[in-house]
């Protein structure tokens, strides 16, 4: 529990009204979208609307040592927002404005509650995109997509949240407040913050306005349906592709459980005895969808798909897309738990991982659905399973260990683009040893040394 | 089991949620609160701490629950496929089972069950809002404003008690010169009392068409208000009353012209009476020929095109959630508005997102209530109709008040309304010619 001296000072800061106390709000705020994971009720939640507000009450976070977590939408996939130790959440949803379109130097300036699909809109009125696309683009916030540092289905070619992120206000640990980076192109002053608090989780410093760059919305796009009878040619087909010298924006793949359910779900007109299909986007000039498009379909047919289709209209692409969007949602109908894995390899090593992951699924006697963006090497192998079951939650433990160490071997990471959290801690000593762990460890203590910003997640206290 | 008896049979409902937060995107009320309690993903956590017996129904628990103006479009985003109605309904069940109906929606309830007042006050000549209503001057619509504030707010704008009641202008059977068919017509309580004008223009449509119209006496609420709130009990005493009125004077089919009268018969009155075998099979029956008006008139009868005139409106359509989410049914209104000559429909920009009146809703969380208006209010200034046309009474209160307060000149109207129109339209025509 909050001392009563505590909760005075944040409502003098916030207003009562910004101020939630009761279990019954608080109890929403102890869960995120991360399946199977003990919930922690906050003891106040609080919804500043400036920066200002933020310094004050970190500071008083800091003056009595409460742990503080910032929270946008809450649809992280690795307990990042839930409140472990208890403490304050921080709620930035009331931040939510767009500051500037800057159409002369290509770049909005935003803040940290603003959803995603709120700045896409208003870039579309000047023919501008912003390109970090997670498949929670509707929901989730400009905020969380940086300190997660979202990736999405775009990632191939436009890569991923960091890429996109030019400038940043964070409110440190001790109330300090800093702006790193700008509107200039070319930036190279100082050790690069910018990187450093895009994915940090929150657990550096609170963002509390972000500079983004805008593109130029692609003038064409072109999408093809790829169906396979074999799940290790999909994969050829993938390395196939970009080794041709073509990078499609999007180039995803599902497997047999997943194109079944997601079929169930949205009736798109999947292939439901396919092995694989792969879902490839060609955008840019139209002369050059024209070129891309065709090399692409004859190069999916070379590689051995037994069917290859172009949608013909934007009613037939947006169809296949949801499909996609869909895919993780429409799995766990089949199942009460879905536990999402993010395992990252070089993308010429997705054959390879394909088929640990189905042998690790049959070794344990589990479902898993592998589905992700393929082309950049993320996949997101999904097991199905019932967390009420004792029993078989151990062996997806016993799996979901074995697939981060088949992904590290490969050359690949822990993490294409849902953060560490609580979930992956673990297994940062495998990807940077003993001595990478510590170099993170020393960062975060020079930055929070009293670990007051989002504890319990990346970094443990020794 | 149904979920106005238990919350366990909300067990497996709750069990799909995978809290991925996608209900966040629709949500009017997380749009305008922006608190997780306000979304289904919030509500659906609270129902299962309560379930797994973690925390008590408490009145902070109750009010959390009222937080939902049950327009399901949730329901319609959700890639797991929970059904939110069915758990809000759960929970809003047990929260009265537990803790006794909210002292706000107790008066509306003990009003809309007891007829008898309003009744009372069209015999006493409205004297009752003459006292509570200020008249407003308006070119179309008999409409007034709170004089003071009875928890409500003084923002609303009201339709004005009508001097007799739909039921009293009609025999119980209007008959025509050779009927196609027999139809009852539930009236509910909105337009029986105050928008006595779309009720006349169901029949005018119906008789227009060689219809003969039922209009039992003895019908009364349908209920939902009740329901939807967790008094059950109310709920089925007028199900069953309803069922019974109905059955006594039979007809081929039954047509409603308010999108929770409809969802009444077609889904609750079922789910309410499962335990009663008598009053289930009824309902079922009844269920399978209970149409919605434009449902009725585009797929049953057909309606007839020969004989609709010229009405020159520029018109924009409101699908109210229980009629579009609820029923299925948004193609019909709009086919039958570009039926009509002269008519030309301009489409808003997100026609089925929910106005915020959701009956009692409005009354508990006035504020919150504008707040949604509002943005159906800017959506429809932006399209530059003269003319807003929905198919629930409840939908044309709110969307009156809203622009109303916008000082936007617009007027609001049931679809059948503006059928009407064209019939009349069209027998004026006939004679000039
Ligand atoms: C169905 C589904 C599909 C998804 N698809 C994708 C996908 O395709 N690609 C992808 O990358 N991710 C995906 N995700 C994961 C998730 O949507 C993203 O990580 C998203 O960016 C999180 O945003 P949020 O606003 O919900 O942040 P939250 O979950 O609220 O927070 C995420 C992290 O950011 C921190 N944080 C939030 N705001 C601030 C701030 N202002 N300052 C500092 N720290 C802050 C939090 O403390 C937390 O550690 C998916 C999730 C779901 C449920
Ligand atoms: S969209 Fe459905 S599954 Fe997702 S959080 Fe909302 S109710 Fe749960
Ligand atoms: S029914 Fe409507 S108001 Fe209620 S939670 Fe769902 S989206 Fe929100
Ligand atoms: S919705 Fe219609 S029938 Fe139901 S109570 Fe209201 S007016 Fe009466």
């Amino acid at each position: 529990m909050l001392d009563r001296q505590v909760l005075q000072e944040l409502i003098q800061v916030l207003g009562s009204e910004n101020v939630l106390t009761e279990q019954e709000d608080l109890l929403t705020y102890a869960y995120d979208a991360t399946a199977a994971m003990k919930h922690q009720k906050p003891d106040v939640v609080i919804t500043p609307v400036s920066t200002e507000q933020v310094v004050e009450v970190v500071k008083i976070a800091a003056n009595y040592k409460i742990p503080i977590y910032p929270r946008g939408s809450g649809t992280n996939l690795s307990g990042g927002t839930i409140p472990v130790q208890g403490g304050i959440v921080l709620s930035m949803l009331n931040l939510n404005k767009i500051l500037e379109v800057d159409q002369d130097n290509l770049t909005a300036t935003v803040q940290p509650g603003l959803i995603i699909q709120a700045l896409n809109d208003e870039a579309g009125k000047y023919g501008l995109i912003y390109p970090p696309d997670p498949g929670t683009v509707t929901t989730a916030t400009m905020g969380g997509s940086v300190s997660e540092c979202s990736g999405g289905l775009r990632g191939l070619k436009y890569g991923v949240t960091k890429h996109y992120i030019m400038g940043l206000k964070v409110v440190l640990a001790n109330g300090d407040v800093i702006r790193w980076g700008g509107k200039t192109v070319k930036n190279v002053t100082g050790y690069d913050l910018v990187a450093l608090f895009t994915g940090a989780e929150g657990t550096l410093g609170i963002i509390t306005e972000i500079i983004v760059k805008l593109i130029p919305a692609p003038e064409a796009r072109k999408s093809i349906l790829a169906v396979f009878d074999d799940l290790d040619k999909a994969g050829k087909a993938i390395a196939a592709i970009i080794r041709n010298k073509v990078i499609p924006a999007t180039l995803e793949i599902m497997d047999n459980d997943t194109i079944q359910t997601v079929e169930h779900f949205v009736h798109a007109g999947l292939p439901i005895d396919a092995e694989a299909v792969l879902l490839c986007e060609v955008d840019g000039y139209k002369e050059v969808v024209a070129r891309e498009s065709v090399l692409v379909e004859r190069i999916l047919k070379e590689e051995g798909a037994v069917q290859v289709n172009i949608a013909k209209d934007d009613k037939e692409r947006d169809l296949l897309w949801l499909a996609r969007r869909t895919a993780l949602p429409a799995l766990a109908q089949k199942r009460p738990t879905t536990v999402l894995e993010d395992a990252t390899v070089p993308r010429s090593k997705i054959p390879d991982m394909l088929k640990a992951i189905r042998g690790i699924a049959k070794k344990h006697n589990l479902q898993i659905a592998t589905f992700g963006h393929a082309g950049d090497g993320n996949l997101h192998p999904t097991i199905l399973t019932d967390e009420r079951d004792v029993e078989e939650m151990k062996r997806v433990h016993l799996a979901v260990d074995e697939i981060f160490q088949v992904a590290i071997s490969l050359g690949g990471t822990l993490s294409g683009e849902h953060g560490i959290g609580i979930a992956k801690m673990k297994y940062l000593n495998m990807e940077f040893g003993e001595a990478g762990v510590a170099a993170l460890r020393r960062i975060k203590e020079a930055l929070d040394p009293n670990y007051v910003l989002n504890p319990g997640k990346i970094v443990r206290r020794d | 089991m149904s979920v106005y008896d238990s919350l366990d049979s909300i067990t497996e409902e709750l069990h799909k949620c995978m809290k991925c937060g996608n209900c966040q995107a629709v949500c009017p009320i997380y749009k305008e609160t922006r608190q997780e309690v306000g979304v289904a993903r919030g509500k659906i956590s609270l129902a299962e701490y309560l379930l797994s017996g973690e925390i008590e129904m408490t009145e902070g628990m109750a009010d959390r629950f009222s937080l939902c103006t049950t327009c399901m479009a949730c329901n319609n985003n959700c890639p797991c496929g929970v059904r939110f109605d069915k758990i809000i309904l759960a929970a809003r069940a047990e929260a009265v089972r537990k803790k006794g109906l909210h002292s706000v929606k107790k008066i509306a309830f003990t009003a809309l069950k007891m007829q008898r007042l309003f009744d009372l006050g069209m015999k006493t000549g409205s004297v009752f809002q003459g006292v509570a209503l200020k008249h407003l001057p308006h070119k179309s619509d008999r409409i007034a404003r709170m004089r003071f504030d009875i928890g409500i707010g003084t923002d609303k704008v009201f339709p004005m008690l009508a001097k007799k009641t739909l039921r009293s202008e009609y025999p119980e059977v209007i008959r025509v010169k050779s009927p196609k068919m027999r139809v009852a017509f539930f009236t509910g309580c909105m337009i029986n009392y105050f928008y006595t004008d779309m009720g006349k223009a169901v029949v005018e449509v119906l008789t227009e068409n060689d219809i003969e119209v039922v209009i039992p006496k003895g019908q009364g609420c349908c209920g939902i208000p009740a329901s939807v709130n967790g008094d059950v009990i109310s709920a089925r005493a007028l199900a069953r009353r309803n069922l019974r009125e109905f059955e006594k004077k039979g007809a081929d089919a039954l047509v409603v012209a308010c999108s929770s009268g409809g969802t009444a018969w077609k889904h609750v009155f079922a789910e309410l009476l499962e335990n009663d075998p008598e009053f289930k099979a009824l309902a079922d029956k009844w269920a399978g020929k209970s149409y919605d008006i434009a449902e009725f008139l585009v797929h049953q009868v057909p309606f007839k095109k020969e004989g609709l005139g010229r009405v020159s409106r520029k018109v924009t359509y409101h699908d109210p959630c229980h009629l579009n989410r609820g029923q299925g049914i948004n193609q019909e209104p709009r086919e039958i508005l570009k039926s009509i000559p002269g008519v030309e429909l301009i489409e808003m920009k997100e026609p089925g997102r929910c106005c915020g009146m959701a009956g009692s809703f409005s009354l508990v969380h006035p504020d919150l209530s504008v707040q949604i208006s509002d943005r159906k209010t800017a959506d429809i200034a932006q399209t530059q109709a003269d003319s807003v046309a929905t198919g629930c009474p409840a939908c044309r209160l709110q969307l009156q008040s809203g622009v109303e307060n916008a000082g936007l000149e617009k007027q609001v109207m049931h679809t059948i309304q503006i059928l009407a129109e064209s019939y009349r339209a069209g027998k004026k025509e006939k004679k000039r010619s």
